[in-house]
């Protein structure tokens, strides 16, 4: 039988709501509407007064190739950095799960990444990656030149992926290693009767059987890397060298806050949500379908 | 044909020793049951000879080839898992051509063989099915077609029918008799029950605590048993042992104060700490006034059915009796209770081992082990 609470004070449910009610109100609806607000009118530079201006803030947006190079480059950046993550994670994970010597430990160090701020792991990066004294820098010393994110916009946005991807490891890795625990360690020795060497048998019987959560990861690494990379690119290149890195939300940032183009700013927001809200459906609309265990 | 030979084989988890030494060789063709209590040792081994447990120390041979570093591939061994281990995303047919399909055997060829298999098992209707819509017995049956269709060297059942209900149990076992005599293919089956393995088995290896107390054919072990471990787990119910020591006066003497009459026997092995060992179904009820009968009082009886057995406390030592008779028999009750001393086992209590008695007896066990 279900028992329902059930409060004499009228007043009391709502005063134990209200820490939640607040947060979502003040961080989340609050600021949404002012962005919708914004979005569908013209806001004057210094503020005082706004025009009705419907879908004409959309329409210069969509009609500004500036943008759609910037849609691209998120797009290539999204796939490419949660294709690294999620693979270098899915390797480790298969190494601890298959118990080789260090587990214990590798469990544990794989984590550590995660619990790192972005901007100090895009800090470390711009050592490492530095052109001038970096590890990866020392190629210089044999080939001059042909390592430098600070002038090559391919250089940089790699550098900026490789960090985004490095960052999110340990949170995949978690994860997938939970998933490979939870099949039973049979069904890996069955095909090891079958004759299935390791590989084989990861792509055959442990990747099908992981499938929902592969999918689960692949859009919250997508949703991260949309989001996200904010703080890494301000940190490691300020969207440059020539806009090389400038993804959606940081022209929006440089837009908004930089040319005090409020207006445009949240159209962009606004596509920006829209994008995420649809990568979380499809999240939840079929990853419940694609699960099956026993 | 192929035979498996155990030297020396040991395993060890860290320090944990868990397997302590065995050395048999399973003859070729021949249905070998591994039978123990859980713990025992008997899954580690046969994963060891599959290849999926790492061998501590020792080795094994199937053939002529050492097999201590063979990945399980290259073993040719097929194995039947306890939950089944079948591919959940895969269906029947899928599973059983699994291992066709990993060696590379052309498409056409391969679903013939599966399909030949399929039919011999009669899962041929439910090839497009997926595991989670067979029921148990399908499920099993999916496992052997599966271990079947790569025309193995040796088979490996590791407790298949442990999650079986009885009746479909005491069906796959007829099942799996009649595969063997058919292919002819060397099995090792593991298993903590003792009437499959009795009824299975060629052979039987039977583990305690990490070490094989006894190899041979069911009826020797039950006949025959080597150890006071053998004695007390084969057989339903198990045999009478009772522990005692032998008196210069021809008797054995046990509980408190009881008394029984072992001319014969007692010479050789008196003052010495024993247990005597006897099956129920040779406990004979005799008349009051026989001679050296047994006094004993009726603790309380189970009717079986076919016959009944009857719990009766003699001077503090427990004897259990197969009885065909049909009086009444209630609690308290005085009965007389007689033994031969050719059915008689004697085992030392300091090694738990078997005591070899006289011809006599050693003619009445071979009789009944080639009965």
């Amino acid at each position: 039988m279900e028992r329902r609470a059930f409060y004499r004070n009228p007043i009391l449910p709502w005063l134990l709501l209200a820490p939640q009610l607040i947060l979502v109100l003040v961080f989340f609806y609050w600021p949404t509407s002012q962005a919708l607000f914004w979005a569908f009118t013209l806001e004057q530079p210094w503020g005082g007064g706004n025009t009705w201006a419907g879908f004409n803030n959309f329409l210069s947006l969509f009609g500004d190739t500036r943008y759609w190079a910037t849609v691209g480059r998120s797009a290539f950046y999204a796939i490419a950095a949660t294709v690294i993550s999620m693979g270098i994670a899915l390797t480790l994970a298969m190494f601890v799960d298959r118990a080789l010597k260090g587990t214990r430990l590798f469990q544990s160090v794989f984590v550590w990444p995660y619990a790192i701020a972005a901007p100090a792991a895009g800090v470390a990066f711009r050592f490492i990656f530095a052109p001038e004294a970096g590890l990866i820098g020392a190629v210089n010393e044999i080939w001059p030149g042909i390592w430098n994110p600070a002038t090559n916009g391919f250089h940089a946005l790699g550098m900026v992926i490789v960090c985004h991807a490095w960052l999110g490891i340990g949170y995949n890795f978690i994860f997938f290693l939970a998933a490979l625990q939870m099949l039973p360690k049979s069904l890996s020795e069955a095909g090891a009767m079958d004759g299935a060497r390791p590989y084989r048998r990861m792509l055959d019987l442990q990747l099908p059987l992981i499938a929902p959560t592969v999918f689960f990861l692949l859009i919250m690494n997508l949703i991260s890397s949309f989001t996200d990379s904010f703080g890494l690119i301000d940190v490691m290149t300020e969207g440059g060298p020539i806009n090389a890195t400038e993804v959606m939300v940081y022209k929006l940032y440089v837009d908004g806050f930089k040319g005090l183009d409020y207006s445009g700013a949240a159209a962009q927001s606004i596509v920006l949500m829209i994008l995420v809200i649809a990568l979380t459906f499809i999240q939840f609309r079929w990853v419940e379908k694609r699960v099956h265990y026993n | 044909m192929t035979a498996i030979t155990l030297s020396g084989v040991k395993k060890r988890y860290l320090k944990n020793p868990v397997v302590h030494g065995v050395d048999v060789t399973i003859e070729s063709g021949e249905f070998v049951v591994i039978l123990g209590p859980s713990g025992c040792g008997k899954s580690t081994l046969l994963r060891m000879i599959a290849g999926l447990e790492d061998i501590t120390e020792g080795t094994i041979a199937i053939g002529d080839t050492v097999v201590n570093k063979l990945e399980p591939r290259e073993r040719g061994c097929a194995m039947v898992f306890q939950n089944y281990a079948l591919y959940p995303h895969m269906s029947v047919a899928q599973n059983i051509g699994y291992a066709l399909k990993v060696s590379g055997m052309p498409r056409a060829e391969r679903e013939a063989k599966v399909l030949k298999v399929a039919k011999s098992v009669g899962l041929d209707p439910y090839l497009t099915r997926k595991p989670g819509e067979l029921s148990g017995g399908q499920r099993q049956r999916v496992a052997m077609a599966r271990a079947m269709v790569r025309e193995p060297k040796v088979f490996l059942f590791d407790e298949p029918f442990s999650n079986l209900d009885a009746k479909l149990r005491v069906a796959m076992r007829a099942e799996v008799r009649g595969l063997h005599r058919g292919l002819g293919v060397t099995s090792v089956f593991v298993t903590h029950d003792q009437t499959e393995a009795m009824t299975l088995a060629d052979r039987l290896i039977i583990m305690n605590q990490g070490v094989v107390e006894q190899v041979g054919k069911p009826s020797e072990v039950y006949h025959r048993p080597a150890s006071l471990f053998v004695a007390d787990f084969i057989g339903s119910p198990a045999m009478n042992l009772v522990r005692g020591f032998f008196g210069e006066d021809g008797h054995f003497r046990h509980g408190k104060g009881g008394m029984i009459h072992l001319p014969t026997v007692a010479p050789s092995l008196v003052s010495q700490e024993v247990s005597i060992g006897i099956r129920p179904e040779l406990v004979r009820r005799v008349p009051a006034n026989t001679k050296d009968a047994i006094a004993a009082v009726v603790d309380y009886t189970e009717e079986l059915g076919a016959a009944r057995l009857i719990y009766a406390d003699a001077d503090g030592s427990r004897l259990i009796a197969v009885d065909h008779g049909t009086d009444a028999l209630g609690t308290g009750m005085p009965i007389h209770l007689a033994i031969d001393e050719a059915d008689l086992h004697v085992f030392s209590q300091d090694t738990g081992r078997r005591i070899e008695l006289g011809a006599a007896q050693r003619a009445a066990t071979n009789s009944r082990i080639n009965a």
